[in-house]
């Protein structure tokens, strides 16, 4: 008898002009004690069914049709008021965000007392009672002091630990947790994770653990259910969907996910969701106007940095020793090779974004050089030396929602830098911008459009066609994917690795995603607090690092891989 | 050539009618209502001359005996004068088309002045922060803590005594432009100002800087079409205001001069005759100023939950 069975259930979402299907003739099962991964990329609609099954779409989303039943009770015909008493106390809800998600204006053992008041029957102080013990249950130390304290007294792990406590409160008999450490650091997550599974096999509660991230199901779910565009496509034991999947789909997926131990030449069989325009007329660089940019070089390396220091003023204050500043770089020393691709790897805040940032000329340093091409572009008076030398240093970046101006054409923009700089005759430009837009992957008819008519994926492209329009010798990419699901990163990882290859380009490649960098660079250095820890191979890097720290960031690495190649060899009976 | 103008005219019209904005019109009916009302009186505004069955500019065509006379559907009126005539004779029905259309005037006008230089200053104060930031935006909060009336009061009081009548009536409407304009800049500037201030954090500015672009070129192609829609719903809500301050000033006396009633000076006229029974002269432009307005604010706020991204998800 399971716990949970979902029976051929429809979501729709009317909307101007046409009715979304966010979830399509969804069938599955989850019994008590286990858990159920609900993967897909954005928009496959998996969270959709966990806000469904509770009844809590957002408007004008409904429920057009199926069944849910919660053990014997037909749950999805529940009114308003019968669906109250199954949220909390017999369905729990672990959501995305822990910073946003309690209430900052009251004490945890207010939230948390609510809760419990709410779905069992205590008094004031058998409530609170109850809290400390829940708090001690999920890894809570000091429980009876921390419970006094207010969310912003608690870090984002310890947080997200709370809210698991109150999704717990109530004693349900299923929890649905969304997303539960997207927004966590990696070493955090590992914990958070390992948590709710022993807490699932504790209490015997069945989870559904809606996430994107193929790591997380591999480490924590006993099922998975594949979501693709609001049909479940695959539903099996993790070792097989993982290992050996029968779908294309959950193939290209898999596919898609950077492997972390081995690096491989491209991302194979990843046309499956975005499929780029077919039969567009390729260009032979070497000829075309697109390869003929500045190739002389005075030296090996194209770009030498040194000692560049950079500090922000966190407090400002009139007086010199009141200040307080944060070191963004201290004394940074790194040399890009021409024709090679630098990894600068580290976790937020490490200063690998600010050195790019130095380098592309939007951010002056407080001291230091960086030589491109031999010119020193720090403080150099000769203004029409480092213009020519800026528009062959291009930058691709993180989030392609934000890097296109929404009130031009594709071709305004791709044309824009070309017609600046002057650097091709005027009747030449729309014929060149159609190049680009080829070469690309989108097609040459898609200038004619805004950026909003384009998927992040294809923005990103855009985005790239746009650095390589001033013909770049050097490409900044600053998390170019992180915004991106895995399967369109691998496309686009694809289209920078080729367009290296086309071009000779020069690739400075920022991530915090270690196996993404493991795919893409040839020399790594990893930072954290402004410095450099260490340079090396990448193949070296991972597999003998040297520092310390590099080490166990390796070692936090989401272990994808394990499950993936011992199903792959012994093809997993379970 | 001819066939793509055509053709780009038509997916122009293409392009507007699958656009969300009237999508949601076509789904308001207070919008439908107000713009439809605004465009009926803006229409008649404009085509005065040729409406209007008076000339009210005209003195040749005043007669005294005439003053005084109720509407239509009162008693002892005169079936040439649709809403009855004002102190002097005055057709009211024609003076308050072209009075309308002194007021309409004087409100978009007033608000294209007050528009570039709250837009100029908005954006230079936004790009560049920094001291250039504090100071404009200073001079903006000076400029706001004197009410608009009595900058207007003061500038316009000093105009009247410094210039005979006669220069006075034939600049009149410039100089109410300037005035209202002038006083009303800094709204236009914070708003401007504000979305600067979240457009330029976004990588689409960062990209352009590291094509080599220069800051007016970011400024003006690359940020300000990105703020046009904050400065599209503020604007709609200062036509209204500035035809409001219009009509007070003229009200009190320091607006159009008499000779060329805009719709303040002819509430202002008939105030004296308000208690002896004409109250036609003081109600009837009193309820266009109201309807005009009305219309005009109803077609600001529709704008404004267009544009306010919570409300233009769902």
């Amino acid at each position: 008898m399971p716990l949970l069975t979902i029976k051929s259930l429809c979501i729709e979402f009317p909307g101007r002009g046409k009715t979304e299907r966010a979830a399509n003739n969804v069938s599955f099962e989850l019994h008590a004690g286990e858990i159920l991964g609900l993967v897909g990329e954005s928009g496959a609609g998996k969270s959709t069914i966990g806000n469904g099954i509770v009844q809590l779409l957002s408007a004008p989303g409904r429920v057009t049709s199926g069944d849910i039943y919660l053990n014997d009770d037909l749950i999805s015909n529940f009114n308003a008021k019968q669906i109250l008493k199954v949220r909390g106390s017999r369905i729990g809800f672990i959501f995305q965000d822990p910073m946003t998600s309690l209430n900052p204006l009251f004490t945890i053992e207010n939230q948390m007392v609510e809760t419990i008041i709410n779905c069992l029957d205590m008094n004031q102080q058998q409530a609170s009672q109850y809290a400390i013990e829940l708090l001690a249950q999920v890894g809570i130390p000091d429980p009876e002091i921390r419970i006094k304290q207010f969310p912003h007294q608690f870090s984002g792990g310890m947080r997200q630990r709370v809210v698991i406590a109150i999704a717990l409160a109530g004693k349900p008999e299923l929890i649905i947790a969304d997303e539960p450490t997207t927004a966590l650091d990696v070493s955090v997550q590992d914990q958070i994770l390992t948590l709710i599974k022993g807490l699932c096999r504790e209490h015997n509660v069945g989870c559904l653990l809606v996430t994107h991230d193929m790591g997380v199901i591999a480490n924590v779910a006993d099922r998975v259910a594949v979501m693709y565009r609001g049909n479940l496509v695959e539903i099996g034991d993790t070792a097989q969907i993982l290992g050996s999947p029968n779908h294309d789909y959950t193939k290209s997926l898999i596919s898609a996910v950077p492997r972390s131990n081995i690096k491989t030449d491209r991302f194979p069989l990843v046309e499956y969701i975005e499929t780029t325009e077919k039969g567009l007329d390729s260009i032979d660089v070497t000829t075309h106007w697109l390869g003929q940019g500045v190739r002389h070089t005075h030296s090996d390396d194209l770009l030498v940095i040194k000692d560049l220091n950079l500090r922000f003023i966190t407090r400002d204050a009139m007086f010199e020793r009141n200040r307080r500043y944060l070191q963004a770089t201290s004394n940074v020393n790194l040399t890009v090779k021409q024709g090679e691709t630098y990894g600068l790897v580290g976790e937020s805040g490490s200063g690998k974004s600010t050195i790019a940032r130095m380098v592309a000329g939007l951010q002056k340093p407080d001291s230091g050089s960086i030589q491109f091409d031999g010119l020193e572009l720090v403080g150099n008076p000769d203004k029409v030396a480092i213009r020519n030398a800026r528009k062959q240093i291009q930058m691709v970046f993180q989030n392609p929602y934000s890097s296109l101006n929404g009130r031009m054409k594709i071709e305004n923009i791709i044309a824009e830098p070309i017609l600046f700089h002057k650097i091709a005759p005027q009747g030449d430009v729309s014929q060149i911008v159609g190049d680009l837009l080829d070469h690309v992957g989108l097609g040459r008819q898609s200038g004619k459009k805004y950026p909003h008519e384009f998927s992040g994926g294809q923005r990103q492209r855009i985005s790239i066609a746009r650095a390589l329009a001033s013909r770049p010798r050097l490409l900044i990419c600053d998390e170019p994917t992180s915004a991106l699901d895995v399967s369109v990163q691998a496309q686009i990882l694809n289209l920078l690795k080729d367009l290296q290859d086309e071009l000779g380009l020069t690739m400075l490649f920022i991530s915090h995603d270690l196996p993404v960098i493991r795919q893409m660079c040839d020399r790594v250095s990893i930072m954290r607090h402004g410095m450099i820890l260490e340079t090396a191979e990448s193949e070296q890097f991972f597999e003998h690092p040297e520092n310390a720290y590099s080490a166990e960031l390796l070692s936090l690495m989401p272990r994808f891989d394990n499950i993936y190649e011992s199903s792959r060899i012994t093809k997993a009976p379970n | 050539m001819s066939q793509q103008q055509i053709s780009n005219a038509s997916s122009r019209w293409q392009r507007i009618k699958q656009s969300d904005l009237f999508y949601y019109f076509s789904r308001d009916k207070v919008a439908i209502v107000s713009s439809v009302v605004f465009l009926i009186l803006a229409t008649l505004a404009i085509l005065s001359p040729l409406i209007a069955p008076f000339d009210p500019y005209d003195l040749r065509q005043l007669d005294l005996m005439d003053s005084e006379l109720p509407p239509v559907w009162i008693e002892d009126s005169d079936s040439r004068f649709l809403f009855g005539t004002d102190d002097q004779g005055r057709d009211l029905w024609s003076t308050i088309l072209y009075g309308m259309r002194v007021s309409l005037l004087i409100g978009i006008f007033a608000v294209l002045f007050q528009g570039t230089i709250g837009i100029t200053i908005g954006l230079v104060s936004g790009y560049m922060g920094g001291k250039v930031d504090s100071i404009l935006m200073r001079i903006a909060d000076v400029q706001l803590s004197f009410s608009t009336l009595m900058v207007a009061i003061i500038v316009l009081a000093i105009v009247k005594s410094a210039f005979d009548g006669e220069t006075y009536s034939s600049w009149a409407m410039v100089i109410l432009i300037l005035v209202i304009g002038l006083s009303e800049w800094p709204q236009i500037a914070r708003t401007v100002r504000s979305s600067v201030l979240a457009e330029k954090e976004k990588e689409y500015v960062d990209a352009a800087h590291v094509m080599g672009f220069g800051s007016v070129r970011i400024m003006f192609k690359h940020i300000l079409p990105n703020c046009l829609s904050p400065i599209f719903v503020i604007s709609t809500v200062q036509i209204a205001n500035a035809i409001i301050t219009e009509a007070a000033l003229s009200f009190l006396g320091l607006g159009m001069p008499v000779t060329e009633p805009s719709l303040g000076s002819l509430i202002s006229i008939g105030k004296e005759y308000l208690f002896s029974g004409s109250w036609w002269i003081t109600l009837i432009p009193g309820l266009f100023l109201i309807v005009i307005v009305i219309t005009i604010n109803l077609m600001g706020d529709f704008l404004r939950d267009v544009y306010n991204p919570k409300l233009y998800k769902d």
